[in-house]
């Protein structure tokens, strides 16, 4: 009950399909009043769909979504209190700056006098007085971005919607208009719903991201627990770089020696592992180090292949027995391995992040999203997020949990759908 | 120096040639086709209409502006009043028309309109005349409409259908809609439906996204299409021929009857400069407001 009051948009089971084609995937998700929320993930995997789902351009095909505790299904875009800066910024090109800016203000039927200082203001907040007159095909790229900017904010909504907005801009004016929409959104205390595909800019600018991956949230956190402990397999490696090993656990205390084609590494005992249980090791190249003499715990060894110099670190590739690359960076005046030596590779046990394999990874998922109060729901969806995902390479130990919540699964969705529908039918009525 | 003058300019003339050459092969099978069926034939109907005809029909070649004075006769005046009213109608009526089932047409599954832009272009197959016929045995006091009314025994006099202004402007609306649906479908379809998205999510309701968005950019096709239909309906003779019968009379009439009736061809050449004018005016208009010449084209 509480979170319910804190969320500003909250979307509850909602799934999105187009015929075959399921592109949102059973979403729960809870923003927060006045955070700034990346939706990060690569093309196709359903980021810009959920965000025309808030707007209100596609109807989700089950579950609700609630802007300040309110259902939306009903609500036309121009009814909904959200505002949206669209990736190809969709200025009117018939009208002036002016025009633009104040079109939400006239569809409100808002005096004269008050349009001419508002516009004026939201045209003082993104640097472009004196701009009134122009067209949008006299504007440069960041010029008419911060029109569309000034247009979305204009209404005041609680929530802007931002669709990949700096997407055609070329690099410089990116990270400028990051740190300057960065800065606008503490001003004015919006919340900002961002959607990129771009995950250094997901990271520089978010309060929280949410990683989303074939239509399914992996991941909802603050962008620093993003990159140190990733949840999934696809988060290690989308966010930055990982290296990711495959092998069976092994829990010994607080550490689990993890047996790998490569052969025996160490990791971090977060809990919920269990003996020969499929696992993945994830670590980062800044994190993996090498010596001449083996360490603890590791029996790992790789041959430098290469070593590239990238400006302020240098990044060497490594061939392991396994046949498996892996990447190792030292910042430039440390030691660097030898190009064609033979080391010894090891991390802190701390360092490594062990992530159960695909089919429990929906798991860690729900573990991250906010469901406090209706948890006996979500763990029934989650069983059914399970076995659309698991499937095939479920492992030998978790084979009982996965046919068992395929079971819960098959029998889930129709139970679910029913209510579904009712609803979207009292809503049309 | 006068004799060195003029080689040095024959000299510049010879390279400019040479650079132009490859150009000029391009284009000038074009040019030659341009200029034999349409230049020369229009430069005729100029000089034609500065000269008058004797007892016999010849063509007098003595400049005269007698037949421009004549355009000032208050009868013909009236008849270019009353061209300019049924073209102006037509225009209105097939945007009226043609605007809505351009909008559908674009909003289609591309099957439904691959169908519509058959079904528009299907009447193209047939002579118009052949299906100004179809509506005279249509609206005719004989016709079906007039029977089926008097069978049902709604009516007993047939309704005077045919032969007035209404019959007219139906017969040049069903003519010429296809020319007002093609370039308003084209701007729709080339429309940038983000755009329409902003309008609503910036608060405007469907109507005021209407007049406020989608008319003002769409208005381009408008023009182009109003140009289509409107030049045409102000000389289509045929159709207020076979819908007017001799009721309404067009300067298209006009024209025809100078040169297949009173064989008075200068006349008729004069009158159709004043149209050709009135043409190039309104084309003139359209592009001057930012229309372009391709849209026109494309028919």
């Amino acid at each position: 009950m509480l979170m319910a009051s804190q969320a500003i948009v909250e979307l509850k089971n909602v799934d999105k399909r187009y015929g075959e084609n399921h592109v949102v995937k059973d979403l729960n998700l809870a923003i927060n009043e006045g955070e700034f929320l990346s939706i990060l993930g690569p093309s196709g995997c359903g980021k810009t769909t959920t965000l025309r789902m808030i707007a209100g351009f596609e109807q989700q095909s089950s579950g609700t979504i609630l802007v300040e505790g309110e259902p939306v299904e009903d609500k036309e875009p121009f009814e909904r209190n959200v505002n949206t800066v669209f990736q190809s910024y969709a200025l009117f090109p018939h009208m002036t700056v002016f025009e633009n800016v104040a079109f939400g203000l006239k569809m409100k039927r808002t005096a004269r006098a008050e349009i001419r200082e508002r516009v004026q203001e939201a045209l003082a907040l993104v640097q472009l007085e004196g701009f009134e007159k122009r067209y949008p095909s006299q504007l440069s790229g960041g010029q008419k971005q911060r029109v569309a900017i000034a247009r979305a904010i204009i209404n005041q909504p609680k929530v802007l919607l931002l669709d990949e907005p700096l997407g055609a801009l070329d690099l410089k004016l990116r990270k400028q208009m990051q740190l300057e929409l960065k800065r606008l959104q503490k001003r004015l205390g919006i919340t900002f719903v961002y959607v990129t595909h771009d995950q250094e800019e997901a990271l520089t600018m978010s309060d929280r991201i949410a990683v989303m991956h074939e239509g399914i949230l992996d991941q909802l956190d603050a962008p620093s627990r993003i990159y140190d402990f990733p949840a999934t397999r696809f988060v290690a490696d989308f966010i930055g770089e990982s290296n990711i090993f495959d092998g069976l656990a092994s829990p010994q205390g607080k550490n689990i020696v993890v047996t790998t084609e490569a052969g025996r590494v160490l990791g971090q005992n977060s809990g919920g592992f269990e003996e020969g249980e499929q696992v993945q090791v994830s670590v980062r190249p800044e994190k993996l180090r090498f010596d001449s003499e083996a360490r603890e715990g590791f029996d790992l060894e790789g041959t430098v292949r290469e070593n590239i110099f990238v400006g302020t670190f240098i990044k060497s590739i490594l061939l392991l027995s396994s046949g498996q690359e892996v990447v190792l960076t030292s910042l430039s005046g440390q030691a660097v391995p030898e190009e064609g030596r033979s080391y010894h590779l090891f991390w802190e046990p701390s360092d490594a992040v062990i992530l159960h394999s695909r089919s429990q990874e929906i798991w860690s998922t729900i573990a991250n999203v906010d469901l406090s109060g209706f948890s006996a729901e979500a763990d029934a969806s989650a069983d059914a997020g399970s076995a659309e995902t698991g499937g095939a390479n479920a492992a030998p130990a978790s084979a009982g949990a996965a046919s068992a919540s395929a079971a819960s699964a098959s029998a889930t969705p129709a139970a679910a759908s029913a209510p579904a529908a009712a609803h979207r039918q009292k809503a049309r009525a | 120096m006068a004799s060195r003058n003029a080689t040095q300019t024959t000299g510049f003339l010879r390279r400019r040639l040479q650079r132009a050459a490859p150009l000029l092969t391009m284009v000038s099978p074009v040019t030659v086709w341009m200029v034999i069926l349409i230049a020369v034939p229009l430069i005729y109907v100029l000089f034609i209409s500065f000269c008058s005809t004797d007892e016999a029909h010849h063509i007098v070649f003595a400049f005269t502006l007698q037949n421009y004075a004549k355009l000032f006769d208050p009868t013909l005046l009236s008849i270019y009043g009353n061209s300019l009213l049924i073209a102006g109608l037509t225009c209105l009526i097939s945007i009226l028309i043609g605007y809505p089932f351009a909008t559908i047409m674009a909003n289609s599954s591309p099957f439904k309109r691959t169908l519509m832009m058959v079904f528009l272009m299907l009447p193209f197959w047939t002579n118009s005349l052949i299906r100004l016929y179809g509506w005279r045995s249509i609206l005719g006091s004989n016709g079906f409409i007039n029977s089926v009314l008097q069978s049902l025994g709604l009516i007993t006099q047939p309704l005077e259908l045919l032969y007035n202004h209404f019959a007219v402007v139906l017969g040049m609306v069903y003519v010429l809609l296809p020319f007002m649906v093609l370039p308003i479908y084209t701007v729709i379809l080339k429309l940038d439906h983000s755009l329409l998205e902003a309008a609503s999510d910036l608060g405007a309701r469907p109507a005021r996204r209407f007049l406020k968005v989608t008319l003002p950019l769409t208005s381009s096709g408008i023009f182009a299409g109003s140009i289509m239909v409107f030049i045409p309906a102000l000389g289509y003779f045929f159709v207020s021929n076979l819908m007017g019968g001799g009721t309404t009379q067009l300067i298209g009439n006009v024209i025809a009857r100078q040169f297949k009736e009173a064989f008075n061809w200068p006349f008729g050449a004069a009158l159709s400069i004043v149209l050709i004018i009135i043409t190039l005016v309104l084309v003139r208009a359209y592009t001057k407001t930012g229309g372009k010449m391709d849209d026109l084209g494309a028919m």
